[in-house]
């Protein structure tokens, strides 16, 4: 009699498909995510229910823990004209060497009167060493750097560089340093400016669920 | 060998002590392979719709005195944020013999029901928030108010910051004293 064949089969599945998917997934996902810069400075932001994406090109004011005010200007053109600006108003006597390295700096967080010793110095002072712009109510810096910013903006749209104006402030930061901000801000006539914050979802339940309407402020 | 030779029933079979020529199978278990695929796959997907900053709007109002703001004493209400995430409240203005019924205190898990009852309770015309933030209070905290409005949706021009006076200090930090808030 012959033999009855019981065809048997293979458990095992191909996988090239699979990983063909897997990798073409992955390089997708590599290339297609905007590379972030490197956060010299560490600064969790708090969360707020506000859904609007902060702008690229930005004038950044961020405030870390410890207190410390940092300026950074995103735009190179305008930050140009910023530097170039407070070197005359505030008389810093920087030389074009100087100048050019500051400009090159990404940022800027020392005392007015240190910049040219700093700028002059061989060596960069990494971010994290700087002592931040002061901000006290008796010498706040941040005023004229502001006034040089408003000046670099000057003759175009007020709501343009509104947009622009970024607050990035960590969630241990005291509130006093904030307020110093927000005066220097003023003092330069700007009242509208914006925060950055990590969004989080608008909780169930509330006021503004109810109206089921995003916040677009 | 312990395998069963499935192969065909009949052909030839080599005698014993003759090797047979193994076959080496080309193919090569891709499994691990497409683990790790799909590990960096979702490591990239979180790190990065993870990190998507927003902006919140802040308007701040013009340092005018001759403008004073009069506010209904029915309608307002003060929030303070002192250390340690502590919220502090009372209604209407400070009165010298009732400071101690009318000053509250509280957290910012509750402040938001009594934001929203406040604003239940009021005409929306006679409605104000005001906030003020302590020197010991955080970033955080300032900022967490804000969004409570905005969670609340009262309207712009119904909530401001103001500066703390000295009586809303002491009280403060009598009350911090007496809870052991460092």
């Amino acid at each position: 009699m012959p033999k009855v064949k019981i065809p048997r089969k293979s458990t095992i599945v191909d996988m090239t498909a699979m990983c063909d998917v897997a990798f073409l997934l992955l390089t997708f996902f590599i290339l297609a995510t905007k590379q972030k810069p490197p956060e010299v400075l560490s600064v969790a932001p708090p969360t707020s229910v506000s859904s609007k994406a902060a702008p690229d090109k930005s004038i950044l004011i961020t405030l870390t823990k410890e207190g410390k005010v940092f300026l950074m200007l995103g735009d190179d053109t305008k930050k140009n004209a910023i530097i170039d600006d407070i070197n005359k108003t505030r008389n810093l006597q920087l030389s074009v060497d100087e100048l050019n390295k500051l400009k090159k700096t990404e940022f800027i967080g020392l005392p007015l009167n240190k910049l040219k010793s700093a700028m002059a110095a061989r060596e960069v002072i990494p971010a994290s060493q700087m002592e931040g712009i002061p901000t006290d109510s008796t010498n706040n810096e941040l005023i004229y750097w502001m006034r040089s910013v408003t000046n670099a903006y000057a003759g175009g749209n007020q709501k343009d560089l509104e947009k622009m104006l970024l607050v990035k402030g960590d969630n241990e930061a005291l509130y006093p340093i904030f307020k110093n901000i927000k005066n220097a801000f003023k003092a330069n006539e700007i009242f509208k400016f914006r925060i950055v914050t990590d969004s989080e979802p608008v909780p169930s339940g509330s006021e503004l669920y109810k109206t089921g309407k995003t916040v677009e402020k | 060998m312990a395998e069963m030779d499935t192969s065909s029933g009949g052909g030839h079979k080599k005698g014993p002590g003759v090797k047979k020529g193994k076959k080496l199978s080309t193919r090569v278990d891709l499994t691990p392979m497409v683990d790790l695929g799909f590990l960096l796959i979702t490591f990239f997907v979180f790190t990065t719709t993870m990190s998507q900053a927003t902006a919140m709007n802040m308007n701040e109002p013009k340092d005018d005195s001759t403008q004073q703001l009069k506010v209904k004493n029915s309608g307002a209400m003060t929030i303070l944020l002192g250390k340690g995430n502590q919220v502090y409240y009372y209604y209407g203005q400070l009165e010298a013999d009732k400071v101690s019924q009318q000053f509250k205190s509280t957290t910012f898990k509750e402040i938001r029901k009594l934001i929203l009852d406040k604003k239940n309770a009021t005409p929306i015309d006679d409605l104000m928030y005001i906030i003020k933030s302590d020197k010991n209070s955080t970033f955080k905290n300032a900022i967490d108010i804000l969004d409570e409005m905005t969670i609340s949706a009262v309207p712009p021009g119904h909530y401001a910051e103001v500066d703390m006076v000295p009586l809303e200090q002491m009280l403060i930090k009598q009350t911090e004293e007496a809870n052991g808030i460092k």
